[in-house]
């Protein structure tokens, strides 16, 4: 007996967002997750809903997914936190102005909205920022969104497609079965599909899959009022995003609806532990405030720290893990990009499962281009 | 007469004696509102002990330090309007100077137990350093004013202190966060420190119990150990109606402390039953110094209705508070009043023991016969190892400090004198337990989060601490749940919240200090009394 069509593990926003556009195709949906909704990976983020494009499939996914994220802006709440405040990618010196001028091309090649600000229309878009700056690149269309929030937006009763929606909360699917999963008391829950959106949590369901953590930190303030009002970021994230050994930190700071400010980011490879690092927060504040000068007076009130899943070429895994037949689908490996992608991703994996038209080519994400990939079934 | 202050309050001109702190001078000069909430109301001082973050106003263009921990100083300039960004370049960036300290013995806690310790720590020659977030030593207890000045036997300890060379005390300082197992990031008024240690001494003290009622975030209403550190920091009673509430014998010394200040003390209201009020009274008896506290504080307070039995339900007034909701027994009376000071007992303040990841004994660090903790050479004395009250402290602190320079026998020949006052501390947590009707208190639209402003319904529809923090922010503000989490937990019974640093809001530019930075210019400083 079937219980539902399909059943998600992981509620974070792409465990949400793949189980909601199920649900709003008409399959009925059971989404399963241990901590709750939103308490994993999405938690512990940014929200930055960001174009990004280190390979065309990233560029496609992403430009695709933030356009996706602005059709739901008049629906959200003021909880979701959603806001079109828009990315300024800011270049330290000369070099990284033509790193910018590149970028902005190449941008606006692929249809996204973008402009060069020079050193003067930089300090009066932003004057908190390091006078002499040479310029940033700004995209007007990215945002920001409180993704724990918008993941229990997809999952709420209010939803037109909640009635093909359940949720499990507080207890781990322990195996993959043929027709379902098996929870922590035994219970089976049969289904016909199994997505897995569950991040590095999906190794333990099909080894070998090519994910490592990379551990970030975060830190953020009380209340300063339009101190910024962009995601503001070096272009040297660039370069940190890229890094795949050590430790990385770049400036990248966001303005919260609240007044807060959300500063970031940190890179670590081969780090489990989620305690804080000083040294690393440390380096990390350095750097921000280099871009800031007023940021050590400010105070921080809380630091915490998250695992990005990542996959090894840098892509998200969207599609059925395998060949076989019955094979899990995999929603995992967006690494720092899983909130901005999670609204395409769930429309690819919708498009596989139904077998409907897709908007954009699938081929770059399926797992297949990983060869030897298998589930284990309990 | 008093030495007078000019200080700018919002704008306007005015003096205050010397030696009050910033909420009192807010309160001298106006209605002592420090900030409006995230929901626009209007707030005042709570916890008066700096926890709740309630009384963050922007000082000398620097946002969001707390009234409550700040002495005002000549010329400073006060606003309580909300927080604006320093612009670039207002601030230089780094202006915060920053030092390396090493200390044989460093003590976090200048109350009777850290003060104890420092005393016997130095004498036998180490170099003690001793680290508090008020901004004078003496804890709580010993916490003194202009017009509150401190016991003899506090007075002669900092006395005794102060000519010591090898003791560096530093007020005003709070931990940051821990670099490594010997190394503690602190945070003083204008700098930050590296500070490395042999041994440690744990004497962080207690906290007291504030729990949600409707109302209870109305200027007006605060704690009662809060409000007797209030008085003590020069606030301004003088001819207002005091309502003290709660559980425990601090109820009586703040009355007794709100009164010898011109208030004038409406009621006292203690939720145990006469039974067990009784069966602690007899009890003093063990105890003969206690009993005749009692009965003086009791003489002294002698006009002053005593309800037990009972506990206050609501507060409710405009903009201040005018009047309270108390059951009695089985009726509900009202009260009108100025001021609630209500608090349910104290609680041992574990944030430092759980961020260095201590055992605990329940509610308390857990401890052995020689005051060590489940850390090597780390010790706990005093409060945060279980209320005991001043007496246990100090004997605790006395212990502790032999045990870290490895004299037992020393710290065993006091082993006795602290039975004796264990055996109180026992009696104290018998007879003053909390009544169950106590959890019902909040309603679903009071607010469990002061900082955020969550309701109560919002939380309570979540099953645990991290899902009701993600989903409604309770818990995400300033005092970082050290309020909406002991009442969650005392309500709903979710375990307390981890501590992550910063231990207590910081300086970035504190935060940016590491073993890293420091390593490039080390400097070695352990000389007199210094202010961090």
């Amino acid at each position: 007996m079937k219980c539902a069509d399909v059943v998600v593990l992981g509620a974070g926003i792409v465990g949400a967002a793949c189980a909601a556009e199920l649900a709003r195709q008409g399959l009925t949906v059971e989404i399963i997750d241990a901590s709750g909704i939103g308490c994993g990976t999405s938690g512990a983020g940014m929200g930055h809903l960001v174009v990004m494009d280190d390979s065309p499939a990233e560029f496609a996914l992403s430009q695709w997914s933030v356009a996706l994220w602005r059709e739901l802006e008049s629906e959200f709440g003021p909880q979701q936190g959603y806001r079109q405040c828009g990315t300024l990618w800011v270049a330290a010196d000369d070099a990284e102005m033509q790193v910018a001028q590149a970028r902005l091309e190449k941008l606006r090649a692929g249809g996204v909205i973008c402009d060069l600000l020079d050193e003067q229309q930089l300090r009066a878009c932003e004057p908190s920022l390091r006078p002499g700056l040479p310029g940033a690149l700004r995209v007007p269309g990215d945002g920001v969104v409180y993704p724990p929030a918008v993941a229990a937006w997809l999952l709420a009763a209010q939803r037109p497609w909640a009635s093909c929606l359940r949720t499990r909360f507080g207890q781990a699917v322990v195996a993959l079965k043929k027709n379902g999963v098996q929870l922590a008391d035994g219970t089976l829950v049969h289904a016909g599909a199994i997505v897995l959106a569950n991040g590095m949590g999906a190794m333990e369901f099909v080894p070998g899959l090519p994910l490592a953590p990379k551990k970030g930190h975060l830190v953020i303030t009380d209340r300063y009022p339009e101190m910024i009002r962009h995601q503001v970021l070096e272009l040297g994230y660039l370069k940190s995003a890229h890094q795949s050994s050590g430790a990385s930190v770049a400036f990248n700071v966001q303005a919260r609806p609240t007044g807060q400010l959300l500063i970031g980011s940190s890179r670590q490879f081969g780090e489990h532990d989620p305690a804080l690092d000083p040294e690393i927060l440390g380096r990390m504040l350095r750097r921000a405030a280099e871009f800031l000068p007023a940021l050590p007076a400010l105070h921080a009130i809380r630091a915490w720290t998250g695992f990005r899943a990542a996959s090894s070429d840098g892509l998200p895994l969207i599609g059925p893990a395998h060949t076989q037949a019955d094979a899990p689908w995999l929603a995992v490996g967006h690494e720092g990009l899983g909130v901005t992608t999670s609204l395409a991703t769930a429309k690819l994996i919708a498009a596989q499962l139904l077998d409907l038209e897709s908007a954009i080519p699938i081929a770059p994400y399926l797992p297949a281009r990983f060869l030897n990939l298998q589930s284990a079934y309990g | 007469m008093d030495k007078l202050l000019r200080i700018t309050i919002d704008g306007r001109s005015c003096e205050v004696p010397q030696g009050i702190t910033v909420a009192a001078a807010l309160a001298h000069a106006g209605s002592g509102i420090t900030r409006h909430s995230v929901d626009a109301t209007p707030r005042a001082p709570f916890c008066g002990m700096g926890i709740c973050q309630e009384c963050r106003v922007t000082v000398d263009g620097r946002a969001h330090n707390l009234a409550c921990q700040t002495l005002c100083g000549q010329g400073m300039i006060i606003s309580t309007a909300a927080a604006s960004a320093p612009l670039a370049g207002a601030i230089a960036a780094g202006s915060q100077r920053s030092a390396s300290l090493y200390f044989d013995v460093l003590i976090i806690g200048a109350g009777p137990a850290g003060l104890a310790a420092a005393q016997i720590a130095a004498g036998g020659g180490e170099h003690v350093g001793v680290i508090d977030d008020n901004p004078q030593a003496g804890g709580q207890i010993w916490r003194h004013g202009p017009k509150a000045p401190a016991p003899k036997k506090a007075q002669a300890l900092l006395q005794s202190l102060s000519h010591m060379s090898n003791v560096s005390l530093m007020h005003n300082t709070r931990v940051v966060q821990q670099l490594a197992p010997d190394c503690l990031l602190l945070e003083g008024l204008q700098h930050s420190c590296v500070v490395r240690f042999r041994r440690l001494i744990l004497a962080t003290g207690a906290r007291e119990r504030l729990l949600p009622f409707p109302g209870w975030t109305l200027p007006g209403v605060t704690g009662a150990g809060g409000l007797q550190a209030l008085i003590k920091g020069g606030m301004p009673v003088a001819g207002q109606r005091i309502v003290i509430a709660g559980s425990g014998p601090l109820l009586f010394a703040a009355a007794a402390t709100a009164q010898a200040h011109g208030a004038t003390v409406v009621a006292i209201i203690e939720q145990s039953p006469p039974a067990a009020l009784a069966r602690f009274l007899a009890s003093l008896c063990y105890t003969p110094g206690k009993l005749a506290q009692a009965a003086w504080l009791r003489f002294g307070l002698r006009g002053t209705p005593y309800l037990l039995d009972s506990h206050v339900i609501s507060a409710s007034g405009q903009a201040n508070l005018e009047q309270i909701q108390v059951r009695h027994g089985t009726r509900q009376i009202t009260l009108a009043c100025d001021r609630l000071a209500c608090g349910y007992g104290l609680l041992p303040n574990l944030r430092m023991a759980q961020a260095l990841q201590c055992a605990q004994d329940g509610p308390a660090i857990r401890v052995d016969a020689l005051q060590r903790t489940s850390l090597p050479n780390v010790f706990a004395a005093g409060e945060c190892t279980g209320i005991g009250g001043m007496e246990l402290s100090f004997i605790e602190g006395q212990i502790a400090a032999y045990a870290a320079l490895g004299n037992e026998p020393a710290a065993r020949a006091l082993f006795k004198q602290r039975a004796k006052w264990q055996r109180f501390a026992a009696r104290l947590a018998e007879h003053f337990s909390l009544s169950s009707a106590l959890r019902n208190l909040p309603d679903a639209d009071t607010l469990i989060c002061r900082c955020e402003d969550i309701s109560y319904a919002a939380v309570t529809a979540h099953s645990d601490w991290r899902n009701a923090k993600l989903h409604t922010r309770c818990g995400m503000g300033p005092c970082q749940g050290q309020i909406c989490g002991t009442a969650a937990g005392f309500c709903l019974g979710w375990p307390d919240p981890a501590i992550r640093a910063p231990f207590t809001p910081s300086r970035i530019g504190t935060l940016m200090q590491t073993c890293d930075t420091l390593a490039a210019a080390p400097e070695q400083s352990n000389d007199g009394v210094m202010s961090c």
